[in-house]
């Protein structure tokens, strides 16, 4: 059967492990390496390393981080952040990356989606949104409203149109993001995520929000995400990969344990 | 260990490559020097993407060569669209024809609730016998990324739930394919790679 994934985010800044809250307090939390190899072997389906600075001049010390990374790392494995055309991504899969994932690079040029899935493959394309309600609208989930720059510019355009395009462009997954609730730990936003799962063919991660075990199990059913990203829920302690997927199972989700 | 990677540019191979050197194997990349191929001690053909882009190995000849290695006895694993390659061909590509070392062709999932493609870590249903599986206990899980697949047919070393049941791995004595991806599949592909590493002729325990 297939299982619901549980991917561990890591946000990288100058080839650190940082945690904080909104980008801001940063606190070092250690290797990148080290931790992903920790997160793959306690059970993490996936890593997802967030270059959360994404510099020029940081563009060869995320190469070397990702080399590091992907060294001692046998589970799936991709990088995010400053991935602005085809030629910085081609350099990131040669580093061991097997997916980007790519945001305003893809609003800014959508043909950067075909030009990176032609030559790689739609399954090593995850197009990331941003996402916020749309209170204002007549259906503030359906009309929800795509957000750049860490969520504080609206980019103009409809979140389940946008995925829909991403997916006839040639992405293989969606990685989306409610702004609001990201950082609250309150809960994924499950209807939104649920409205963007139905859209599309593609598989759909869901991200922000998650605080509790429940959460999860909440949008994998509630919220049809196929999988969900896990930061902040790690780095305070909360729970490790294999305690939340014990739990998960026990509550009826499909999981990979890890042996 | 030499084993001959053969590259024709569809997808990456940097995970393949990392994955062999971590496990003691010696890859050599070829796209076209069909002498690598011809010496070869093993051949991994890996490879992500659309089945038409395996073109290219009848264009470069590699096609020719590998079936006179196979043939030779030399151990051949095909990867994701590498194992789609041994069959007769697949409808993602109608008139792009595969090696044919399996008679059937591979098809697309059937459109219907659930997602296509197949995205994420699913469990394998070993058959008895299977030397390149050996040791994959039940509830083991590998890494699938792909939208076609095989069928489930006698030569079927892994069967894996997907919309219906679908052909995971595939094996006849020296030529095997899996669907999934054993290079992303945490301890239990690095198990998977060691069998086929370990594989001769002589039956030995893998």
């Amino acid at each position: 059967m297939l299982t619901k994934r549980i991917i561990a985010c890591l946000d990288v800044h100058a080839g650190r492990v940082v945690k904080g809250v909104q980008f801001v307090d940063l606190i070092d939390a250690g290797d990148p390496a080290t931790q992903a190899a920790r997160h793959a072997r306690e059970g993490a389906d996936e890593i997802v390393l967030l270059d959360i600075t994404a510099t020029h001049e940081g563009r060869q010390t995320l190469l070397d981080t990702v080399r590091r990374t992907a060294r001692e790392l046998f589970v799936p494995f991709c990088v995010g952040g400053g991935i602005r055309t085809a030629q910085d991504a081609e350099q990131v899969f040669e580093a061991g990356a097997d997916k980007v994932s790519i945001n305003s690079a893809a609003l800014a040029d959508p043909d950067l989606i075909s030009a990176i899935g032609s030559s790689f493959g739609a399954q090593a394309v995850v197009v990331a949104i941003d996402a916020r309600r749309d209170p204002a609208a007549a259906d503030p989930v359906r009309d929800a409203q795509v957000y750049v720059h860490g969520g504080r510019k609206p980019a103009g355009r409809r979140v389940v149109e946008w995925a829909r395009e991403a997916e006839e462009r040639g992405a293989g997954e969606i990685l989306l993001t409610s702004m609001d609730a990201d950082g609250t730990r309150a809960g994924f936003d499950c209807e939104l995520t649920a409205a963007v799962s139905e859209a599309v063919g593609i598989p759909v991660i869901a991200s922000g929000g998650a605080g509790t075990v429940a959460h999860f199990a909440d949008v994998f059913s509630r919220g049809k995400a196929h999988a969900a990203l896990a930061a902040s829920i790690f780095h305070f302690g909360v729970s490790t990969s294999r305690s939340l997927k014990e739990e998960l199972a026990a509550a009826g989700v499909p999981v990979r344990l890890p042996c | 260990m030499r084993v001959t990677v053969i590259d024709y540019k569809a997808g990456n191979l940097t995970s393949v490559l990392k994955t062999l050197r971590h496990l003691g194997a010696e890859p050599q990349v070829t796209d076209g020097d069909l002498s690598l191929v011809e010496t070869a001690g093993r051949i991994v053909l890996p490879g992500v993407g659309h089945f038409a882009a395996t073109e290219r190995l009848d264009a470069t000849g590699l096609t020719g060569a590998i079936r006179a290695s196979i043939a030779r006895g030399v151990p051949f694993l095909g990867i994701c669209v590498g194992m789609q390659w041994l069959y007769a061909g697949s409808t993602e590509a109608p008139q792009q024809p595969g090696l044919g070392a399996f008679a059937e062709s591979c098809s697309r999932f059937p459109e219907g609730s659930e997602k296509v493609p197949h995205v994420g870590w699913n469990s394998l249903e070993v058959r008895d016998g299977s030397r390149l599986l050996a040791g994959v206990e039940p509830g083991e899980f590998v890494y699938f990324t792909h939208s076609y697949k095989g069928p489930v047919t006698a030569d079927t070393a892994a069967v894996t739930q997907y919309i219906e049941p679908f052909a995971a791995a595939v094996e006849r004595d020296n030529v095997m394919g899996v669907q999934f991806h054993p290079e992303k599949s945490g301890e239990t592909g690095l198990k998977i790679l060691r069998n086929f590493l370990a594989w001769d002729a002589k039956g030995n325990p893998c």
